[in-house]
């Protein structure tokens, strides 16, 4: 590979303090009853800030003061008033941009490149997107005065910390709802300062409340009696849990879950293009994305000319640190998410499939994973079944459209697929029989505020962007 | 000359597009007739019907659903007396009549309505649009029993998802009617399916199946079965409507959110290029 001089994004621009409180009623404050606990940097394992951690007690405050700021200041509040609120904020985000960038980078273990060019351009853009409707709800298609529904439960995972904080906040917020936000505990500093930026902007007081935890913490926020709406975004499992929990309730639901996406190549499909695009498909943010690609179907007279391209581009991935701008790779967000990666790659071993990595020098310290390929996968294979979450990718072949079609739904997800074909009838043909929230047609992995996104099936229900995401923070 | 001996009606479940009696060979007496009382059998069997219907109904032009849902209006108003005479009054006969023409005429217009094209920040075409979500369990109302049943079904198979249907329990007479409508109005069998009997036997295995995708619980009026049955929906994520308020008034405008429930919204991005 040819050499790059490091090109270190400076750290110079975050002001981390020592330790965070909970961001309650406007201000940040200490637990009452819970403890904390360390949020590090997945490519040193630094330490890098003691977190809160909120207990039941303060899950309480929090909905109580999200309450309180429904009923007397964001509820009452006309919709151009909360515009401006939602304008400022994307406008700051725009200010702060590459703050929030290189703490992205350093709590999350992504790329700066993603974090500078992907999250935060999204992150503002949603917050300007919302904003705009705030103050038009009634044109929404909701019928003529569509309601809030009043405090929203918002749990969200780590692998876009602050990008899933803007798809759950900025609607909620624009059709009058306040929040309750759990974010990842391996991911809470971009939502921290988030908060302070809420303070910047003069957000009343309890319309956006933050607090820090892993599950118990998020446990406590969803079964909540005073919550009336659980959005979450997170693994197939925990959505299921948090479905039975509301189950009886009047609690308002959406889900964002799991995926096992197929991305398929057809023969005449311009090669170097849906190269390119599996590479992003399943390598963006380390494959810790729920809509990545991470079933290579390829037909099978171009399987060895895909493959041998395929591999010889992933012998040019640069896997590092996180926040140097050549690199493609970053580190994987936790010890644990890496032990998950390690133990179904070794399951795909096992069962019988082919790995291949690129010869590829890991840090020494810090959480790494070589991007890999599993070639001589069948539908059986756990590789082939299961969200791995990392930067692996599972090649199968097939020969006609209809097996593509057959094996692409084979699986109980359904959140995205792409095509990558020259043909524009066969991409229509097959995006009206893939069973996937998100069709990519010669192109993957690309998200906007005003594109619905979410799944089918097992990847949830409810959809997050554009007009469609409105409806899951309005009483429809 | 003696009086003429009328000819019974044998009042079975609907199934596939067949009307076979309960597998479990149980019925129950409800006006004079004995009614089949379907067993968790019957409702496995209705839902693999359901399944099988999907891809042709749902595959179908939307124009062409339209032409058979209001093919069944056609049917439903020849067989008003029918109605009338199970004791349903004629003015919600007509009532439902209108409610399925209604709907009928939705199958060509909900997506242009509910989707739409979105403005991407970047040369791409990007659209959305509303798929059904494939099969889905119905408990319908306990009354009223024929405006109640086709306020449930006709919005959920209009889009193109195919339903196994839970009728009522204490009324079920007049589900039995509807079906002999369904079944001379062109509709492909399995896309209704009905089922007479005890809710509390059916829509649990329902609630449970995993090849349901969705699971309307309007008619479920106690609190502690709704729970456990959105409880067993969970299992596979179905996309759950949950009971309506007992003293819900049928006869109100009932809007889209029937059918945009049962949707799911796929949207498709191509790149826009020379």
């Amino acid at each position: 590979m040819f050499e790059y001089a490091p090109a270190p994004e400076s750290r110079s621009v975050v002001d981390l303090k020592p330790s965070y409180g909970l961001f309650i009623d406007g201000a940040f404050v200490d637990p009452t009853d819970g403890g904390s606990f360390k949020s590090i940097n997945p490519a040193s394992e630094e330490v890098l800030a003691e977190i809160a951690e909120a207990g039941a007690q303060d899950v309480e405050r929090a909905v109580r003061a999200a309450r309180k700021a429904y009923d007397k200041v964001w509820g009452p509040m006309p919709g151009r008033d909360r515009a401006k609120y939602l304008f400022r904020i994307a406008r700051l985000i725009q200010e702060r941009s590459r703050e929030l960038a290189v703490l992205e980078s350093m709590d999350n273990g992504k790329p700066i490149r993603e974090s500078r060019d992907v999250d935060l351009p999204l992150v503002a853009a949603h917050f300007f997107y919302y904003a705009g409707w705030a103050d038009k709800l009634e044109h929404a298609g909701f019928g003529p005065n569509p309601r809030p529904i009043g405090v929203a439960a918002q749990v969200i995972p780590w692998n876009f910390p602050l990008l899933m904080l803007a798809w759950k906040i900025a609607p909620a917020l624009a059709a009058g709802n306040t929040v309750v936000l759990k974010p990842a505990e391996t991911t809470p500093l971009t939502a921290l300062l988030f908060a302070e930026i809420c303070q910047q902007a003069d957000l009343p007081a309890g319309v956006v409340n933050i607090v820090t935890g892993a599950g118990d913490t998020g446990r406590s926020l969803v079964e909540h009696p005073g919550v009336d709406k659980v959005a979450f975004t997170g693994s197939t499992e925990v959505g299921r849990a948090i479905a039975r929990s509301v189950a009886g309730t009047r609690k308002k639901l959406t889900l964002e879950l799991g995926g096992k996406a197929a991305n398929i190549v057809f023969d005449d499909a311009p090669i170097d293009q849906a190269v390119e695009g599996i590479v992003n498909g399943i390598f963006f943010n380390q494959g810790h994305v729920c809509c990545a690609g991470s079933r290579l179907l390829v037909q099978e007279n171009v399987a060895d000319r895909v493959l041998e391209s395929l591999k010889r581009r992933m012998a040019q991935l640069r896997v590092g640190d996180p926040l140097d701008k050549n690199t493609d790779v970053g580190a994987i967000n936790s010890a644990a998410q890496l032990e998950r990666i390690r133990e179904l790659s070794d399951a795909g071993s096992a069962e019988g499939a082919e790995r291949w990595s690129p010869p590829c020098e890991l840090p020494d310290r810090g959480f790494w994973f070589a991007p890999t390929i599993f070639t001589g996968v069948t539908q059986a294979h756990r590789i082939a079944r299961e969200e791995i979450f990392g930067p692996v990718l599972s090649v199968l072949t097939f020969r006609t459209p209809a097996e593509a079609v057959e094996k692409a739904n084979n699986t109980p997800y359904g959140l995205s697929a792409g095509i990558w074909t020259d043909k524009g009838s066969r991409i229509l043909w097959m995006a009206d029989r893939l069973r996937a929230g998100v069709v990519w047609a010669n192109t993957f992995n690309k998200f906007d505020p005003t594109s619905p996104f979410g799944g089918y099936k097992e990847s949830g229900y409810g959809r997050e962007g554009g007009r469609h995401g409105l409806e899951g923070y309005l009483n429809v | 000359m003696s009086e003429r001996v009328a000819v019974r009606k044998t009042y079975k479940l609907f199934i596939g597009g067949k009307f076979p009696r309960s597998e479990s060979g149980r019925s129950y007496l409800v006006q004079s007739s004995n009614v089949s009382l379907a067993s968790r059998k019957d409702a496995r069997d209705a839902v693999v019907a359901a399944r099988a219907a999907v891809k042709g109904w749902a595959g179908a032009t939307a124009y062409n659903r339209g032409q058979i849902l209001y093919r069944a209006a056609e049917m439903l108003e020849g067989r008003r007396e029918q109605f009338v005479a199970l004791g349903i009054p004629g003015d919600e006969v007509d009532a439902a009549v209108d409610r399925w023409v209604w709907y009928a005429g939705w199958a060509d217009k909900l997506a242009q309505v509910y989707g739409g094209a979105n403005p991407v920040a970047g040369p791409y075409f990007n659209i959305s649009a509303p798929e059904p979500t494939g099969v889905v369990a119905v408990v319908a109302p306990e009354r009223p029993a024929l405006l109640g049943l086709v306020s449930v079904i006709a919005p959920a198979i209009v889009t193109g998802n195919t339903v196994v249907v839970a009728a009522s329990a204490s009324e079920p007479l007049a589900a039995v009617t509807l079906a002999e409508v369904l079944a001379t109005s062109d509709l492909p069998g399995g896309v209704v399916n009905i089922l007479t009997g005890a809710i509390t036997e059916t829509a649990p295995t329902l609630a449970a199946h995993m090849d349901v995708n969705a699971i309307d619980l309007t008619g479920v009026t106690d609190a502690s079965l709704a729970t456990e049955l959105e409880v067993k929906a969970a299992e596979n994520l179905k996309r759950v409507l949950r009971p309506a308020p007992t003293d819900h008034d049928w006869s109100t405008d009932p809007g889209v959110t029937r059918m945009t429930a049962l949707l799911e919204t796929k949207t498709v991005w191509h790149p826009k290029g020379v």
